[in-house]
């Protein structure tokens, strides 16, 4: 009959061993287990296909040749600088998309009379794809470096544009009558109310902004490039090194992922009220 | 003239706060030609330390009205608030709104200081006085929630602390506890009467519900539309707090439904009465 006598009272219960050692419970295990499993079956798939012959390597190599052409390129250190200077691109463009992206966003955002102006131009540039513009940019901008980021600068623009412009339009006026009501000069209604609002927005344009740039990166290191992740792919496909091809798009993928799984988490520091 | 039925002027000894003189708004209507005037020429005085509701049925007018002495709307004529013409939003002019409004980014505890932030009060003492108007409006351990975790009462609870905050000089209040469940409706009506009780705040609270308006008013302003005109301008002095199914409430109650009922009239049928 122990639990039938009162608990002693303790400063705090000393998590079990397991939970100790492993913060997060048991659920959120199982769950990754089970997106590793999808993972693990993709991968088997693959191996059973390359394995039993039906496509030749050159085609599709096996997985294991795969992970051995990466970790070659990991060693000699190769696949780090195509990486980084892929990365490079693709900050620069995103972030130089952005500085122009935000002010304009911010302004057109404020004034009806500004986005009535503007949205004809925006939406006649806007279904055009950015690798289009390659030729325009090799024309304007030459091959060098700055031509690829130009690509990128212009696929990142529009999404951060448009969503930031949408986020400052959309902001609840009762929100600015309490703010004004309150006190609030204009300043201050733009940089605690205004700005504050349009964040949820802004972080969509951000997202989307990012993957854009990225689909761009490929297209911009068609433009005589010597390295960088695209070039990689390219380089593969005329050497018929399809292993290679295959490294260069797992590691953008890989990239992506983790910048996304970054940004979501930005986000959600950054919301945490919704 | 505007000393209509049930105005006491004897009761008039307080000084006022808020005037309106020919106060006229007029809001374009589709398909019309001409501009559909919502006020129009309206006068009224309020006296400091007033708790005055007004009331009509819906598109009376008795928000455009709340909402030019907020400064939200542009109207023609002149509102004096102590002596000055209102022509744009002030922190002296407190607005609680229907919607609550708060700020969903910033915890009650921010809400509550945002006013007291923006005109430049020094963050200890805005802490300070933030803890004590969240505490008077029973959130005590709120402080740290942000809007979107609270109850629809405790919104208000919140906004009426932000407005509070920021120690204006009059409440105008728009049917803030309409969205609210009638329980937590009437307790926070009561609530309020406390924190009246204890302020002696001018009050301008919007509502369209006879028995909130008699709970809770010293007048009571009925309002008729098209364009607004006042139908009756009664004062009801009971103590407070009123038991709500206190005989003499129940009589101001059908009083007002009169007032109110006056208006179903045809239109050209009331304006020859009024002619007459």
């Amino acid at each position: 009959m122990e639990n039938t006598y009162p608990s002693l009272p303790h400063k705090g219960v000393r998590p079990s061993l397991r939970k100790r050692l492993l913060p997060i419970g048991r659920r959120a295990w199982t769950r990754l287990l089970i997106k590793l499993s999808g993972l693990a079956v993709l991968l088997l798939a693959w191996g059973l296909i390359t394995g039993l012959g039906y496509v030749a390597p050159s085609q599709l190599p096996s997985p294991i040749a795969t992970l051995q052409t990466m970790s070659h390129m990991l060693g000699d250190g190769s696949l780090v600088v195509h990486a980084l200077s892929s990365l490079k691109r693709v900050f620069l463009g995103f972030a130089v998309a952005f500085a122009i992206a935000l002010p304009l966003g911010l302004m057109l955002g404020s004034s009806r009379l500004l986005r009535d102006a503007i949205n004809p131009i925006v939406e006649l540039l806007r279904p055009i794809p950015p690798l289009a513009f390659i030729s325009l940019a090799i024309l304007w901008l030459g091959i060098d470096e700055w031509s690829k980021i130009s690509i990128i600068i212009y696929g990142a623009f529009f999404p951060l544009l448009l969503n930031i412009t949408g986020g400052i339009s959309q902001v609840d006026p009762v929100h600015i009558r309490a703010a004004q009501s309150l006190g609030a000069g204009k300043l201050h209604i733009f940089w605690h109310v205004t700005l504050r609002a349009a964040i949820p927005n802004m972080m969509i344009g951000i997202r989307s902004g990012m993957g854009m740039a990225f689909i761009c990166l490929v297209g911009s290191e068609l433009i005589a490039a010597n390295e960088g992740l695209g070039f990689l792919i390219q380089e593969g496909r005329y050497m018929f090194k399809t292993d290679q091809v295959l490294v260069g798009m797992i590691t953008i993928g890989i990239i992506g992922y983790f910048i996304n799984l970054l940004l979501t988490t930005l986000e959600k520091l950054l919301l945490r009220w919704k | 003239m505007n000393f209509a039925k049930g105005v006491d002027l004897t009761l008039h000894e307080g000084t006022p706060i808020l005037s309106f003189e020919g106060v006229t708004v007029a809001f374009k209507s589709p398909g019309h030609s001409a501009d559909r005037p919502v006020l129009s020429r309206l006068k009224l005085t309020v006296d400091e330390g007033e708790f005055i509701c007004l009331l009509g049925p819906s598109g009376c007018g008795k928000t455009t009205l709340l909402n030019c002495v907020a400064g939200f709307q542009p109207y023609e004529g002149n509102i004096y608030y102590n002596g000055a013409r209102i022509e744009k939003p002030g922190k002296e002019r407190g607005v609680v709104f229907q919607e609550y409004a708060l700020f969903p980014w910033f915890t009650v505890e921010q809400n509550v200081e945002f006013g007291l932030r923006v005109n430049g009060v020094q963050a200890s003492e805005r802490k300070e006085r933030a803890r004590h108007y969240i505490e008077m409006v029973g959130l005590a351990g709120f402080e740290k929630h942000y809007p979107g975790k609270l109850s629809g009462g405790m919104k208000q609870r919140a906004g009426l602390a932000r407005v509070l905050a920021n120690e204006p000089g009059i409440l105008l209040m728009d049917e803030p506890f309409a969205a609210l469940d009638e329980q937590t409706r009437e307790k926070l009506q009561a609530e309020l009467l406390g924190l009246w009780e204890q302020q002696r705040k001018t009050c301008l609270f919007v509502t369209h519900s006879i028995q909130e308006a008699v709970y809770l008013a010293d007048r009571v302003i009925v309002l008729q539309p098209n364009p607004a005109r006042i139908a009756l301008d009664l004062r009801i002095d009971l103590p407070r707090l009123r038991n709500r199914h206190d005989e003499r409430l129940l009589q101001f109650q059908s009083r007002i439904s009169d007032a109110l009922r006056e208006g179903e009239r045809p239109y050209g049928e009331h304006l020859s009465v009024i002619t007459a």
